[in-house]
């Protein structure tokens, strides 16, 4: 049979709020366990919430930003349940009265069409703390859980789409999109490493052309683009094996496990917690007025579908070079930098997509940590472009400047000898002085024909390359020994 | 001296017939020598109190006091202290010693005031007799084998024991009222909001307020001058100027229209309770109030409304007491279910577990709409019958509760019955109104206590009114000896 996928994302997105989302602490990531959570995240008898306004703005710039309206009337809700690492027993989130309502994002596709997810609505809550299931043992041997509440407290947005996503790669694209927004915002730092963002599928399958859907599944807590797209396979083969076999999907939660490419079942609905949601008392409904949404839109900024539009026409890239480089604020912003600096914006293009970001990638580097600055990489393609340096010798410039050994693009070139020699009259004189003791391969260019020509001139650019000790600009001896051979 | 009252002592403080030290040390002897036979305290801060009062005595040699500085007052084991341990009498948290102090009492340290100790209470606040502490029952000053009433019945006997001449309290239902009738003293529930909740450990945190509790309505506006006003720490506190609840204790009350709640005087009141109130509505007739009927209709489903919504909000409020972090934990968990259910099992009282279990049930799938969402229209009638009622009248009088403080053991074991002790009380919280009990007379020997309801941030009006009753009779200065 034929199935029809169909696949809906919960994302929980961090937000880069400076402090959490009812308490005054610090939301910085990595610092010892237990040293970010005052009173308040630790739940301690008689500490009350109060809301961080900050979460407020980010979440209404992301409503603005996918274009949804927003809820004038928010409101708090208790969601009951217990886990050490919930400390006051209910998480404080929304659920009646989101902050934002329904939007939609749209995504490219790899065929170069684009695609509207729809978004059901996006609200605010808190995030948990961690529980750390190393080995601690209690003075009965017990094994016991750390509980690491210093991201307790961390506002998150929940992203929930429709189920509009009928494969892995629509999914991913839409992840990536929604990355890409909320980094660009500037609401999200989009450090998935350290959970900034986590993603659930819902997964259903149903046979082609049906309407109803499926049984669905909820693999949660993916963390990794890839280990996204990786547990839809898994899921959606797992669900087409049991259908085709004539048995039924199981509505249930399952983890999904990349290192191993396993997932299995967390809870199923019968087991599922009935979380007793109800209007948070210690929270009275916050109003969003006029003013407040005028002044998140005065600070949305450039978002990446305009950014791209603006990249292809002040920069002539192409689509896919321009997609690439605004999806990423920060690339984005690199790349304009870069372009801005060196002139050449396809020049630039070409370095940052290519030689760049494979030796960021290489080293697991973000943008913040790369070794060369945009100043640096500009002034590189200024080189690069007035010939004053080989694409050969840019990429030893490069490597220098990546490891530090100097600072000054142009100190390099004159170091390490790079410098392109493209005075005409000179190079004439050593492509005469070369050519004078090749009169067996002069006479053997010029019976070939035009095709065996190129493969001979490379015979020529050797010595001369070595004549001029590697400094002749390859693309004017060329032209000189084309004018001399060929008359 | 420990028949002074709050106004009296600050004055003799100001005019250096007494030391803060003397005075403190009077009363924690007093509490030594008298508790045993009331245990209306939890703890006593003997070190902590003598050290504050030779911090205000010191201060008002410098000459920057205020008319707190140096006075005694004890704090209902709700509110946190720093360093002091706040168990809210439940076993939960008998060796809980706050790392932080709740808004209200950091107040009272500012304003130099001494705090003696920390008052015993029904646990969590879920009791209207006091008998559900941990820490024992508190036996009311007036009658050997009666009830303070509760939950702040520790900081009412200890009032009216003249133990400490005025103690913080909390009401979420008629806590500060009920044993404040009971025991013959006054007391102050203000408007939702006006005090703040930060570091009072919550019960149903829609309807809980912080209050006051003293012999005189001028001790309870000197409490409230200090307790009152906007915090940043709890946004359900309102910002809303804050008056000098002592300037207009004096104010004449001629014109005031009281309005009585016909369903509050009803055949449940016997006669002689009754006619108690009549005489002291009687009284403010004298005063220059005009008196008229008038009716709350919907006044009989608060109880059942409160008893959904209150234990709803418990059930969720109550969760962070899990073992986990603070507080009691079983010996010897065998993993996380039963660290959960003996910890809980364990650590709560009976009563608790029971509100626990309602709130739990109501809020469930599948009943939730007929149990907490009708609860909560029940409560917006509720809310609009005062404001009704409050456009034809200026106040609301009834009798705080239907009869004088009953027996020890009388009601423990019959939750309806003493869920009707706050038959009176229970909607005001619900509308989130401020009101107070004053010591209105005596039916066979025990106290009976007047309640007056005004609008919202009406408490100057409340203690003016209470005031000037004051002023004509002495119910308020009768002592139990």
């Amino acid at each position: 049979m034929q199935w029809d996928v169909v696949i809906g994302l919960e994302i929980h997105v961090q937000l880069a709020t400076n402090t959490k989302i009812f308490s005054g602490s610090s939301t910085a990531y990595g610092a010892e366990p237990n040293t970010q959570a005052n009173a308040v995240d630790l739940a301690m008898p008689g500490t009350l919430p109060v809301p961080n306004e900050q979460a407020f703005r980010y979440a209404v710039m992301f409503g603005l930003a996918i274009d949804a309206e927003i809820g004038r009337r928010s409101v708090f809700e208790r969601k009951n349940y217990f886990y050490p690492d919930l400390p006051k027993g209910y998480q404080t989130t929304q659920l009646e009265q989101p902050i934002v309502g329904p939007g939609h994002v749209e995504i490219d596709l790899p065929d170069g069409s684009t695609k509207t997810i729809r978004i059901h609505h996006a609200h605010l809550e808190e995030d948990a703390g961690k529980s750390l299931h190393e080995a601690f043992f209690d003075e009965h041997g017990h094994g016991m859980s750390g509980i690491d509440l210093n991201r307790a407290g961390t506002p998150l947005i929940e992203v929930v789409t429709e189920p509009d996503m009928r494969n892995a790669e629509e999914a991913v694209a839409f992840a990536k999109k929604l990355h890409s927004l909320v980094t660009s915002l500037g609401i999200c730092d989009g450090d998935m490493s350290q959970g900034s963002m986590r993603f659930d599928v819902n997964i259903s399958l149903k046979p082609k052309g049906q309407d109803e859907l499926g049984t669905r599944t909820e693999t949660k807590n993916l963390n990794s683009f890839r280990f996204m797209e990786q547990a839809i396979a898994h899921e959606v083969e797992r669900q087409m094996d049991i259908l085709e076999d004539g048995g039924e999907i199981v509505q249930e939660t399952r983890l999904y496990n990349g290192d191993r490419d396993e997932s299995r079942s967390m809870r199923t609905k019968e087991e599922a917690n009935d979380y007793r949601y109800f209007p948070c008392p210690d929270l009275l409904p916050v109003e969003i007025d006029d003013s407040f949404i005028e002044d998140c839109r005065s600070r949305l900024p450039e978002l990446p579908d305009a950014r791209k539009a603006r990249f292809k026409e002040q920069f002539g890239l192409n689509d896919y070079d321009a997609s690439l480089l605004s999806g990423d604020a920060k690339l984005a912003s690199f790349f304009e930098e870069v372009a801005a600096r060196g002139k050449d914006a396809k020049l630039a293009a070409n370095w940052i997509l290519g030689e760049f970001s494979a030796r960021l990638n290489a080293e697991d580097k973000s943008i913040a940590d790369s070794p060369i600055t945009g100043a640096q990489l500009g002034d590189l393609i200024v080189r690069i472009a007035d010939d004053s340096v080989s694409s050969a010798g840019a990429k030893k410039v490069f490597e220098a400047l990546w490891a530090g050994e100097n600072d000054n693009v142009d100190a390099i070139i004159d170091a390490k000898g790079l410098k392109q020699v493209s005075d005409t009259g000179a190079l004439e004189k050593l492509v005469d002085e070369v050519l004078a003791g090749m009169p067996d391969q002069i006479q053997q260019y010029q019976e070939a024909d035009d095709k065996k020509r190129k493969k001979l001139m490379g015979g020529f650019m050797g010595p001369l390359m070595k004549a001029s000790k590697g400094q002749g600009n390859p693309k004017l001896f060329t032209e000189i020994l084309k004018k001399k051979l060929e008359g | 001296m420990h028949n002074k009252t709050v106004a009296e002592l600050s004055r003799d403080l100001a005019a250096g017939e007494v030391s803060s030290v003397e005075l403190t040390q009077h009363f924690l002897d007093r509490i030594k020598q008298e508790d045993s036979k009331y245990n209306s305290f939890i703890t006593v801060c003997e070190d902590e109190a003598l050290a504050e009062a030779r911090q205000a005595d010191a201060l008002r040699s410098q000459g920057s006091a205020t008319p707190w500085t140096g006075v005694p007052f004890a704090h209902k084991d709700i509110f946190c202290t720093n360093g002091v341990r706040t168990t809210c009498a439940s076993k939960m948290l008998e060796n809980f010693v706050p790392p932080y102090d709740a808004s209200v009492t950091a107040n009272f340290r500012a304003a130099g005031a001494v705090c003696l100790g920390k008052t015993n209470m029904d646990e969590f606040a879920m009791g209207s007799s006091n008998e559900t502490s941990y820490f024992g029952a508190v036996t009311n000053p007036w009658g050997h084998n009666r009830v303070p009433g509760g939950s702040s019945g520790g900081s009412a006997a200890a009032v009216a024991a003249r133990l400490t001449p005025a103690a913080t309290a909390t009401d979420t239902g008629g806590s500060i009222r009920q044993p404040a009738a009971l025991c013959g003293i006054t007391g102050l529930k203000p408007t939702y909001g006006r005090v703040s909740r930060y570091g009072m450990i919550a019960f149903a945190s829609s309807l809980d307020q912080g209050g006051t509790m003293a012999r005189s309505a001028e001790d309870n506006a000197m409490m409230l001058n200090v307790m009152a006003g906007h915090d940043p720490k709890d946004s359900t506190s309102l910002d809303r100027a804050v008056p000098d609840y002592t300037a207009t204790l004096n104010e004449p009350l001629k014109g005031l229209k009281v309005g009585l709640p016909k369903e509050y005087f009803t055949d449940q009141l016997s006669p002689a309770m009754e006619q108690t109130i009549r005489n002291a509505i009687a009284e403010y007739e004298k005063l220059g109030a005009t008196v008229q009927e008038v009716s709350l209709p919907n006044a009989n489903l608060a109880i059942a409304a409160y008893y959904v919504i209150a234990p709803a909000e418990a059930s969720a409020n109550l969760s962070r007491f899990d073992g986990v972090r603070y507080g009691y934990r079983c010996d010897d968990p065998k993993d996380l279910m039963d660290l959960y259910t003996r910890t809980r099992g364990e650590g709560f009282g009976a009563e608790v577990k029971r509100r626990i279990m309602v709130g739990t049930y109501a809020l469930s799938a599948g009943y939730f709409d007929a149990y907490y969402l009708k609860a909560l229209k029940v409560r917006r009638l509720i809310q609009q019958d005062f404001v009704n009622a409050l456009k034809e009248v200026d106040v609301l009088m009834s009798p705080t509760c239907p009869s004088p403080a009953f027996a020890k053991g009388e009601k423990a074991n019959d939750p309806v019955t003493m869920y009707l002790e706050d038959i009176f009380t229970i909607a005001v919280n619900l509308a989130g109104l401020p009101a107070l009990s004053l010591p209105a007379g005596l039916v066979d020997g025990l106290p009976v206590g007047l309640q007056i309801i005004g609008d919202y941030f009406s408490e100057a009006r409340l203690l003016n009114a209470a005031h000037q009753y004051q002023q004509v009779t002495d119910w308020h200065q009768r002592t139990p000896e």
